[in-house]
Protein backbone atom coordinates (compact mmCIF):
# COMPACT_ATOMS: atom_id res chain seq x y z
CA UNK A 1 0.00 0.00 0.00
CA UNK A 2 3.17 2.35 0.92
CA UNK A 3 3.92 1.91 -2.43
CA UNK A 4 0.64 2.82 -4.14
CA UNK A 5 0.57 5.83 -2.00
CA UNK A 6 4.03 6.99 -3.00
CA UNK A 7 2.87 6.42 -6.93
CA UNK A 8 -0.05 8.74 -6.42
CA UNK A 9 1.82 11.32 -5.05
CA UNK A 10 4.37 10.98 -7.69
CA UNK A 11 1.90 12.05 -10.35
CA UNK A 12 0.57 14.33 -8.51
CA UNK A 13 4.11 16.55 -8.46
CA UNK A 14 3.79 16.24 -12.01
CA UNK A 15 1.02 18.53 -11.77
CA UNK A 16 -1.56 15.94 -13.02
CA UNK A 17 -0.21 15.11 -16.23
CA UNK A 18 -1.27 12.51 -18.80
CA UNK A 19 -4.44 11.64 -16.97
CA UNK A 20 -3.03 11.18 -13.40
CA UNK A 21 -5.66 10.72 -11.13
CA UNK A 22 -5.22 12.50 -7.44
CA UNK A 23 -6.84 10.53 -4.56
CA UNK A 24 -9.15 12.50 -2.15
CA UNK A 25 -8.87 10.98 1.14
CA UNK A 26 -10.97 11.72 4.14
CA UNK A 27 -10.17 11.92 8.17
CA UNK A 28 -9.45 8.52 9.50
CA UNK A 29 -8.88 6.97 6.36
CA UNK A 30 -5.56 4.32 6.26
CA UNK A 31 -3.12 5.39 3.38
CA UNK A 32 -0.46 2.48 4.00
CA UNK A 33 2.35 1.77 5.52
CA UNK A 34 4.80 4.15 7.24
CA UNK A 35 8.07 2.28 6.56
CA UNK A 36 10.69 4.40 5.01
CA UNK A 37 8.98 7.25 5.13
CA UNK A 38 7.43 10.36 6.75
CA UNK A 39 4.05 12.16 8.12
CA UNK A 40 3.73 15.79 6.68
CA UNK A 41 0.80 17.72 7.06
CA UNK A 42 -2.96 16.23 7.72
CA UNK A 43 -1.12 13.04 8.00
CA UNK A 44 -0.49 11.03 11.46
CA UNK A 45 1.49 7.74 12.11
CA UNK A 46 0.14 5.14 14.59
CA UNK A 47 0.94 1.71 14.87
CA UNK A 48 3.52 1.90 11.78
CA UNK A 49 0.35 3.07 9.23
CA UNK A 50 -0.41 6.44 8.03
CA UNK A 51 -3.89 7.92 8.65
CA UNK A 52 -5.29 11.06 7.15
CA UNK A 53 -6.53 13.84 9.30
CA UNK A 54 -8.29 16.06 6.95
CA UNK A 55 -10.51 15.85 3.95
CA UNK A 56 -8.13 16.46 0.58
CA UNK A 57 -5.79 15.48 -2.02
CA UNK A 58 -3.23 12.56 -1.09
CA UNK A 59 0.70 13.78 -2.22
CA UNK A 60 3.83 12.95 -1.40
CA UNK A 61 6.90 15.00 -1.53
CA UNK A 62 10.59 14.12 -0.77
CA UNK A 63 9.25 10.97 1.01
CA UNK A 64 6.98 12.62 3.33
CA UNK A 65 3.46 12.22 2.52
CA UNK A 66 0.57 14.53 3.12
CA UNK A 67 -2.61 15.80 2.95
CA UNK A 68 -3.91 18.76 1.20
CA UNK A 69 -7.19 20.06 2.59
CA UNK A 70 -10.18 20.91 -0.25
CA UNK A 71 -10.92 23.59 2.32
CA UNK A 72 -9.10 25.40 4.65
CA UNK A 73 -8.88 28.68 6.06
CA UNK A 74 -5.90 30.78 5.60
CA UNK A 75 -2.83 29.48 8.06
CA UNK A 76 -0.36 32.38 8.22
CA UNK A 77 3.36 30.98 7.43
CA UNK A 78 6.25 32.87 7.83
CA UNK A 79 6.91 34.49 4.92
CA UNK A 80 3.61 35.24 3.67
CA UNK A 81 2.41 38.44 1.54
CA UNK A 82 -0.50 39.41 3.03
CA UNK A 83 -3.30 42.37 3.19
CA UNK A 84 -4.10 43.33 6.73
CA UNK A 85 -6.64 45.88 8.05
CA UNK A 86 -5.73 47.59 10.97
CA UNK A 87 -8.48 46.94 13.95
CA UNK A 88 -6.71 48.32 17.20
CA UNK A 89 -3.60 50.83 17.44
CA UNK A 90 -1.62 50.80 20.17
CA UNK A 91 1.01 53.36 21.54
CA UNK A 92 3.62 51.65 20.51
CA UNK A 93 2.10 48.73 17.74
CA UNK A 94 -1.11 48.07 15.47
CA UNK A 95 -3.46 44.84 15.18
CA UNK A 96 -4.11 43.76 12.19
CA UNK A 97 -6.92 41.51 10.87
CA UNK A 98 -5.19 38.98 8.08
CA UNK A 99 -8.06 37.00 7.54
CA UNK A 100 -6.71 33.94 9.70
CA UNK A 101 -7.62 32.55 12.99
CA UNK A 102 -5.75 34.91 14.95
CA UNK A 103 -4.66 39.00 14.79
CA UNK A 104 -1.52 39.98 13.14
CA UNK A 105 1.06 42.38 15.51
CA UNK A 106 2.87 45.00 13.61
CA UNK A 107 5.35 46.36 16.25
CA UNK A 108 6.43 50.17 15.61
CA UNK A 109 9.89 48.46 14.96
CA UNK A 110 8.87 46.75 11.97
CA UNK A 111 6.74 49.55 10.76
CA UNK A 112 8.66 51.69 7.41
CA UNK A 113 8.00 54.83 9.35
CA UNK A 114 9.82 56.63 12.34
CA UNK A 115 7.10 56.25 14.64
CA UNK A 116 7.19 58.13 17.85
CA UNK A 117 5.94 56.80 20.87
CA UNK A 118 2.12 57.15 21.21
CA UNK A 119 2.06 58.73 17.79
CA UNK A 120 0.84 55.27 15.65
CA UNK A 121 -2.56 56.67 15.29
CA UNK A 122 -0.75 58.96 12.89
CA UNK A 123 1.23 56.43 10.37
CA UNK A 124 -1.27 53.85 10.68
CA UNK A 125 -5.71 54.14 11.62
CA UNK A 126 -8.13 51.59 12.25
CA UNK A 127 -9.35 50.71 8.97
CA UNK A 128 -6.46 51.21 7.06
CA UNK A 129 -5.29 48.30 4.96
CA UNK A 130 -1.44 47.80 3.80
CA UNK A 131 0.70 45.23 2.26
CA UNK A 132 2.71 42.99 4.81
CA UNK A 133 4.68 40.34 5.35
CA UNK A 134 4.19 37.33 7.85
CA UNK A 135 7.90 37.77 9.88
CA UNK A 136 6.99 35.00 12.42
CA UNK A 137 4.32 32.51 13.48
CA UNK A 138 4.68 31.17 17.28
CA UNK A 139 3.58 27.95 18.66
CA UNK A 140 1.23 29.58 19.62
CA UNK A 141 -0.23 31.25 17.11
CA UNK A 142 0.66 34.59 17.53
CA UNK A 143 1.77 36.25 14.35
CA UNK A 144 4.31 39.00 14.06
CA UNK A 145 3.84 41.03 10.70
CA UNK A 146 6.30 43.59 8.82
CA UNK A 147 6.00 46.40 6.84
CA UNK A 148 9.86 46.26 6.30
CA UNK A 149 10.65 44.77 2.24
CA UNK A 150 10.18 46.01 -1.17
CA UNK A 151 6.86 46.24 -2.11
CA UNK A 152 5.16 46.52 1.52
CA UNK A 153 2.86 50.17 1.97
CA UNK A 154 -0.09 51.22 3.39
CA UNK A 155 -2.67 50.75 0.71
CA UNK A 156 -3.86 54.67 0.04
CA UNK A 157 -5.78 53.84 -3.97
CA UNK A 158 -7.99 51.00 -5.42
CA UNK A 159 -9.94 48.57 -3.97
CA UNK A 160 -9.75 45.30 -2.48
CA UNK A 161 -11.71 42.12 -2.98
CA UNK A 162 -11.44 38.77 -1.30
CA UNK A 163 -11.70 35.21 -1.72
CA UNK A 164 -11.05 31.90 -0.05
CA UNK A 165 -7.63 31.93 0.43
CA UNK A 166 -6.91 27.86 -1.07
CA UNK A 167 -7.90 29.58 -4.07
CA UNK A 168 -5.53 32.12 -5.15
CA UNK A 169 -3.12 29.50 -6.20
CA UNK A 170 -5.46 28.44 -8.82
CA UNK A 171 -6.23 32.51 -9.36
CA UNK A 172 -2.77 33.30 -9.76
CA UNK A 173 -2.55 30.27 -12.47
CA UNK A 174 0.99 28.61 -13.56
CA UNK A 175 4.01 31.21 -12.97
CA UNK A 176 1.48 33.80 -12.82
CA UNK A 177 -0.12 33.08 -16.35
CA UNK A 178 -3.91 34.00 -15.29
CA UNK A 179 -3.38 37.28 -13.54
CA UNK A 180 -0.92 38.19 -16.21
CA UNK A 181 -3.75 37.44 -18.79
CA UNK A 182 -6.04 39.37 -16.21
CA UNK A 183 -4.27 42.80 -16.25
CA UNK A 184 -3.13 42.51 -19.66
CA UNK A 185 -6.69 42.45 -20.43
CA UNK A 186 -8.47 44.98 -18.25
CA UNK A 187 -5.21 47.30 -17.84
CA UNK A 188 -5.52 47.42 -13.94
CA UNK A 189 -2.74 46.85 -11.76
CA UNK A 190 -3.85 43.38 -9.64
CA UNK A 191 -2.13 41.83 -6.49
CA UNK A 192 -3.03 39.03 -4.74
CA UNK A 193 -1.80 37.83 -1.76
CA UNK A 194 -1.53 34.45 0.54
CA UNK A 195 -4.31 35.09 2.34
CA UNK A 196 -7.09 35.34 0.04
CA UNK A 197 -7.05 38.98 -0.57
CA UNK A 198 -7.00 40.72 -3.73
CA UNK A 199 -5.93 44.60 -4.85
CA UNK A 200 -6.77 45.82 -7.87
CA UNK A 201 -6.01 49.55 -9.33
CA UNK A 202 -6.95 50.69 -12.96
CA UNK A 203 -9.62 52.90 -14.43
CA UNK A 204 -13.71 52.89 -13.98
CA UNK A 205 -13.57 49.98 -16.60
CA UNK A 206 -10.92 48.30 -15.57
CA UNK A 207 -11.97 48.18 -11.81
CA UNK A 208 -16.02 46.71 -13.23
CA UNK A 209 -14.18 44.24 -15.06
CA UNK A 210 -11.55 42.63 -12.29
CA UNK A 211 -14.40 43.08 -9.87
CA UNK A 212 -17.03 41.23 -12.45
CA UNK A 213 -13.74 38.22 -13.22
CA UNK A 214 -13.59 37.63 -9.42
CA UNK A 215 -16.81 37.49 -8.63
CA UNK A 216 -17.03 34.90 -11.47
CA UNK A 217 -14.29 33.13 -10.48
CA UNK A 218 -15.62 32.43 -7.42
CA UNK A 219 -19.02 31.27 -8.24
CA UNK A 220 -16.87 28.54 -10.94
CA UNK A 221 -17.85 25.47 -10.07
CA UNK A 222 -16.68 23.48 -12.63
CA UNK A 223 -12.97 23.11 -14.26
CA UNK A 224 -13.97 23.47 -17.88
CA UNK A 225 -16.11 26.73 -16.79
CA UNK A 226 -12.67 28.30 -14.98
CA UNK A 227 -10.99 27.84 -17.97
CA UNK A 228 -13.10 29.17 -20.27
CA UNK A 229 -13.63 31.99 -18.19
CA UNK A 230 -9.80 32.34 -18.38
CA UNK A 231 -9.57 32.12 -22.04
CA UNK A 232 -12.51 34.61 -22.60
CA UNK A 233 -9.78 37.46 -21.04
CA UNK B 1 -39.08 6.00 27.21
CA UNK B 2 -42.82 7.01 27.21
CA UNK B 3 -42.91 3.85 29.37
CA UNK B 4 -46.75 2.80 27.74
CA UNK B 5 -46.52 -0.71 27.86
CA UNK B 6 -50.07 -1.10 25.51
CA UNK B 7 -48.41 0.22 22.76
CA UNK B 8 -47.81 -2.45 19.59
CA UNK B 9 -44.47 -1.15 18.20
CA UNK B 10 -43.83 -4.80 16.56
CA UNK B 11 -46.33 -6.44 14.06
CA UNK B 12 -46.75 -10.19 14.00
CA UNK B 13 -44.19 -10.59 11.15
CA UNK B 14 -41.69 -9.19 13.23
CA UNK B 15 -41.12 -6.31 11.59
CA UNK B 16 -41.73 -2.62 12.78
CA UNK B 17 -44.63 -0.21 12.20
CA UNK B 18 -43.09 0.95 9.50
CA UNK B 19 -42.31 -2.30 7.68
CA UNK B 20 -38.11 -2.09 8.54
CA UNK B 21 -36.47 -5.30 9.79
CA UNK B 22 -35.24 -4.78 13.51
CA UNK B 23 -31.41 -4.40 12.04
CA UNK B 24 -32.84 -2.06 9.41
CA UNK B 25 -31.88 1.65 9.08
CA UNK B 26 -34.00 4.89 8.01
CA UNK B 27 -32.84 6.05 4.70
CA UNK B 28 -30.08 8.38 5.33
CA UNK B 29 -28.39 11.08 2.59
CA UNK B 30 -25.99 13.72 3.04
CA UNK B 31 -25.31 16.87 1.26
CA UNK B 32 -22.02 18.39 1.96
CA UNK B 33 -21.19 22.50 1.51
CA UNK B 34 -24.82 23.61 1.38
CA UNK B 35 -24.04 27.10 3.03
CA UNK B 36 -21.64 29.45 0.97
CA UNK B 37 -21.54 31.56 4.64
CA UNK B 38 -19.75 28.84 5.95
CA UNK B 39 -16.12 27.69 6.88
CA UNK B 40 -17.78 24.07 5.92
CA UNK B 41 -21.29 22.59 6.41
CA UNK B 42 -23.72 20.16 6.11
CA UNK B 43 -27.23 18.81 5.98
CA UNK B 44 -28.58 15.20 6.63
CA UNK B 45 -31.77 13.96 6.13
CA UNK B 46 -32.01 10.47 8.29
CA UNK B 47 -35.75 9.10 8.35
CA UNK B 48 -37.58 12.00 8.60
CA UNK B 49 -35.18 14.55 10.46
CA UNK B 50 -33.48 17.18 8.44
CA UNK B 51 -30.29 18.55 10.01
CA UNK B 52 -28.03 21.45 8.59
CA UNK B 53 -24.97 21.98 10.48
CA UNK B 54 -22.12 24.78 9.42
CA UNK B 55 -18.23 25.48 10.99
CA UNK B 56 -16.73 28.46 11.63
CA UNK B 57 -13.94 29.03 12.50
CA UNK B 58 -10.66 28.19 13.66
CA UNK B 59 -10.59 31.67 15.29
CA UNK B 60 -9.32 33.44 18.38
CA UNK B 61 -11.25 32.18 21.16
CA UNK B 62 -13.25 34.83 22.86
CA UNK B 63 -13.83 35.79 25.52
CA UNK B 64 -10.44 35.24 26.59
CA UNK B 65 -11.60 33.12 29.67
CA UNK B 66 -12.11 30.03 27.62
CA UNK B 67 -9.07 30.17 25.85
CA UNK B 68 -6.90 26.92 26.49
CA UNK B 69 -2.99 27.72 25.89
CA UNK B 70 -2.78 24.30 24.52
CA UNK B 71 -5.84 23.52 22.05
CA UNK B 72 -8.87 24.37 20.43
CA UNK B 73 -12.31 24.61 22.16
CA UNK B 74 -14.91 23.84 20.47
CA UNK B 75 -18.55 25.34 20.85
CA UNK B 76 -21.51 23.85 19.64
CA UNK B 77 -24.57 24.90 20.07
CA UNK B 78 -27.37 22.38 19.25
CA UNK B 79 -30.79 24.22 18.19
CA UNK B 80 -34.43 22.73 17.33
CA UNK B 81 -35.96 25.40 14.52
CA UNK B 82 -39.57 26.06 16.00
CA UNK B 83 -41.07 24.95 13.10
CA UNK B 84 -38.97 21.16 13.55
CA UNK B 85 -41.86 19.51 15.48
CA UNK B 86 -45.71 19.47 15.25
CA UNK B 87 -46.00 21.05 18.53
CA UNK B 88 -44.52 24.32 17.99
CA UNK B 89 -41.37 24.38 19.96
CA UNK B 90 -40.41 28.00 21.89
CA UNK B 91 -37.08 29.37 19.93
CA UNK B 92 -34.05 29.89 22.00
CA UNK B 93 -31.79 27.67 24.28
CA UNK B 94 -33.62 25.05 26.50
CA UNK B 95 -31.87 22.59 28.96
CA UNK B 96 -32.19 20.06 26.47
CA UNK B 97 -30.36 21.84 23.78
CA UNK B 98 -27.76 23.33 26.70
CA UNK B 99 -27.16 19.36 27.43
CA UNK B 100 -27.09 18.04 23.61
CA UNK B 101 -24.75 20.96 22.65
CA UNK B 102 -22.58 19.84 25.78
CA UNK B 103 -22.77 16.47 25.12
CA UNK B 104 -21.71 17.13 21.22
CA UNK B 105 -18.93 19.36 21.73
CA UNK B 106 -17.61 17.06 24.20
CA UNK B 107 -17.57 14.04 21.60
CA UNK B 108 -16.14 16.34 19.13
CA UNK B 109 -12.91 17.20 21.13
CA UNK B 110 -12.33 14.09 21.21
CA UNK B 111 -12.15 13.43 17.79
CA UNK B 112 -10.76 16.81 16.62
CA UNK B 113 -6.87 17.46 16.68
CA UNK B 114 -7.74 20.27 18.86
CA UNK B 115 -3.96 20.60 20.05
CA UNK B 116 -3.24 21.53 16.88
CA UNK B 117 -4.76 25.25 17.04
CA UNK B 118 -4.15 26.17 20.75
CA UNK B 119 -5.83 29.75 21.73
CA UNK B 120 -8.73 28.81 19.04
CA UNK B 121 -12.47 28.39 19.26
CA UNK B 122 -14.61 26.46 16.29
CA UNK B 123 -17.89 27.11 16.16
CA UNK B 124 -19.77 24.22 14.97
CA UNK B 125 -23.80 25.18 14.76
CA UNK B 126 -26.53 22.78 14.52
CA UNK B 127 -29.69 23.70 13.41
CA UNK B 128 -32.45 20.93 13.35
CA UNK B 129 -34.80 21.62 10.54
CA UNK B 130 -37.31 18.63 11.34
CA UNK B 131 -37.33 16.27 14.14
CA UNK B 132 -38.68 12.69 14.06
CA UNK B 133 -36.66 10.97 17.16
CA UNK B 134 -32.47 10.99 16.92
CA UNK B 135 -32.00 14.26 16.23
CA UNK B 136 -28.93 14.04 18.30
CA UNK B 137 -27.76 11.68 16.21
CA UNK B 138 -28.06 13.82 12.84
CA UNK B 139 -26.47 16.81 14.76
CA UNK B 140 -23.56 14.90 15.09
CA UNK B 141 -23.20 13.38 11.57
CA UNK B 142 -24.03 16.71 10.20
CA UNK B 143 -21.37 17.95 12.54
CA UNK B 144 -18.63 15.81 11.63
CA UNK B 145 -19.07 16.46 7.69
CA UNK B 146 -19.11 20.22 8.14
CA UNK B 147 -16.33 19.86 10.20
CA UNK B 148 -14.35 17.45 7.54
CA UNK B 149 -15.78 20.12 4.93
CA UNK B 150 -14.07 23.20 6.42
CA UNK B 151 -10.46 21.34 6.18
CA UNK B 152 -10.08 21.09 9.94
CA UNK B 153 -8.34 17.82 10.80
CA UNK B 154 -10.00 15.07 12.59
CA UNK B 155 -8.65 11.49 13.97
CA UNK B 156 -12.18 9.68 11.86
CA UNK B 157 -15.48 10.24 11.15
CA UNK B 158 -17.68 10.46 13.89
CA UNK B 159 -21.00 9.17 13.03
CA UNK B 160 -23.83 9.34 15.25
CA UNK B 161 -26.17 6.20 15.66
CA UNK B 162 -28.59 4.81 18.07
CA UNK B 163 -30.09 1.46 18.77
CA UNK B 164 -32.72 0.43 21.26
CA UNK B 165 -35.44 -1.49 23.10
CA UNK B 166 -38.82 -2.16 22.11
CA UNK B 167 -41.03 -5.06 22.96
CA UNK B 168 -38.35 -6.21 24.92
CA UNK B 169 -36.44 -6.79 21.25
CA UNK B 170 -33.57 -4.74 20.51
CA UNK B 171 -33.72 -2.44 17.01
CA UNK B 172 -31.57 -0.59 15.28
CA UNK B 173 -32.46 3.08 14.67
CA UNK B 174 -35.92 4.16 16.83
CA UNK B 175 -38.13 6.47 15.22
CA UNK B 176 -40.61 8.60 16.72
CA UNK B 177 -42.94 5.82 18.11
CA UNK B 178 -40.67 3.73 19.14
CA UNK B 179 -38.57 6.17 20.79
CA UNK B 180 -41.76 7.51 22.71
CA UNK B 181 -42.82 4.18 23.67
CA UNK B 182 -39.77 2.12 23.85
CA UNK B 183 -38.02 0.60 26.60
CA UNK B 184 -34.56 2.03 25.89
CA UNK B 185 -32.52 4.05 23.61
CA UNK B 186 -28.83 3.56 22.71
CA UNK B 187 -27.21 6.72 21.37
CA UNK B 188 -23.76 6.54 20.51
CA UNK B 189 -21.16 8.37 18.26
CA UNK B 190 -18.99 5.75 16.64
CA UNK B 191 -15.62 6.60 15.15
CA UNK B 192 -15.71 3.58 12.32
CA UNK B 193 -12.45 3.58 11.02
CA UNK B 194 -10.58 3.32 14.32
CA UNK B 195 -13.75 1.25 16.17
CA UNK B 196 -14.09 3.92 19.18
CA UNK B 197 -16.69 5.35 20.98
CA UNK B 198 -16.50 9.05 21.01
CA UNK B 199 -20.39 9.39 22.91
CA UNK B 200 -22.16 7.46 24.48
CA UNK B 201 -25.47 7.70 26.40
CA UNK B 202 -28.29 5.65 27.38
CA UNK B 203 -31.93 5.89 28.36
CA UNK B 204 -33.52 2.88 29.95
CA UNK B 205 -32.43 -0.15 31.29
CA UNK B 206 -30.80 -2.75 28.52
CA UNK B 207 -29.31 -5.96 29.70
CA UNK B 208 -25.29 -6.97 29.41
CA UNK B 209 -26.26 -9.43 26.10
CA UNK B 210 -28.89 -6.44 24.69
CA UNK B 211 -26.26 -4.00 25.18
CA UNK B 212 -24.22 -5.64 22.96
CA UNK B 213 -26.49 -6.19 20.49
CA UNK B 214 -27.05 -2.68 20.31
CA UNK B 215 -23.82 -1.64 19.98
CA UNK B 216 -23.32 -4.37 17.11
CA UNK B 217 -26.18 -2.65 15.41
CA UNK B 218 -25.07 0.55 16.07
CA UNK B 219 -21.29 -0.04 14.55
CA UNK B 220 -23.06 -1.67 11.48
CA UNK B 221 -25.06 1.30 10.78
CA UNK B 222 -22.33 3.94 11.48
CA UNK B 223 -20.05 1.83 9.02
CA UNK B 224 -23.15 2.37 6.48
CA UNK B 225 -23.43 6.03 7.03
CA UNK B 226 -19.80 6.37 7.16
CA UNK B 227 -19.54 4.98 3.62
CA UNK B 228 -22.33 7.74 2.50
CA UNK B 229 -20.53 10.76 4.28
CA UNK B 230 -17.50 10.25 2.32
CA UNK B 231 -19.74 9.42 -0.96
CA UNK B 232 -20.63 13.20 0.26
CA UNK B 233 -18.10 14.57 0.32
CA UNK B 234 -16.16 13.27 -2.62
CA UNK B 235 -18.75 13.76 -4.47
CA UNK B 236 -19.33 17.55 -3.49
CA UNK B 237 -15.34 18.15 -3.88
CA UNK B 238 -15.32 16.23 -7.56
CA UNK B 239 -18.62 18.95 -8.53
CA UNK B 240 -16.33 21.46 -7.10
CA UNK B 241 -13.47 21.23 -8.44
CA UNK B 242 -11.46 24.20 -9.60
Amino acid sequence: MGSLVHAIGEKRMSNGQSGAEQRLVTPGEALGSSSGLRNGSGVIEKEGQFYSTKFGYLHSLNQTISVTPTHSSYTPQSGDFIIGYVVEARSNLWFLQINGPFQGLLPMSLAPWKVEFGESRKHLDIGDAVFARVQEVDESHNVVLTMKGVGLRKIGEGAIESMPAHLIETFLGKQNANIIKLRDATNARIIATDNGRIWFDGDVDAMRNVREFISTFKQCIHKEELQSLIDKL
Amino acid sequence: MGGYGDVQLLRDDGKRLDGRAVDEMRPVSIEVGVLPAAQGSAMITHGLNVAVAAVYGPMEAHPRKIQRQDRAVIDVRYNMAPFSTSDRIRPGFNRRSQEISKVTAEALESVVLVELYPRSKIRVEIEILAAEAGTRCAGITAATAALADAGIPMRDLMIGVASGKIEDTVVLDLDKAEDNYGQADLPAGILPNTGEIAFLQMDGDLSPDEFNLAMEYNFKAAKEIHDIMVDALKQNQTRGDA
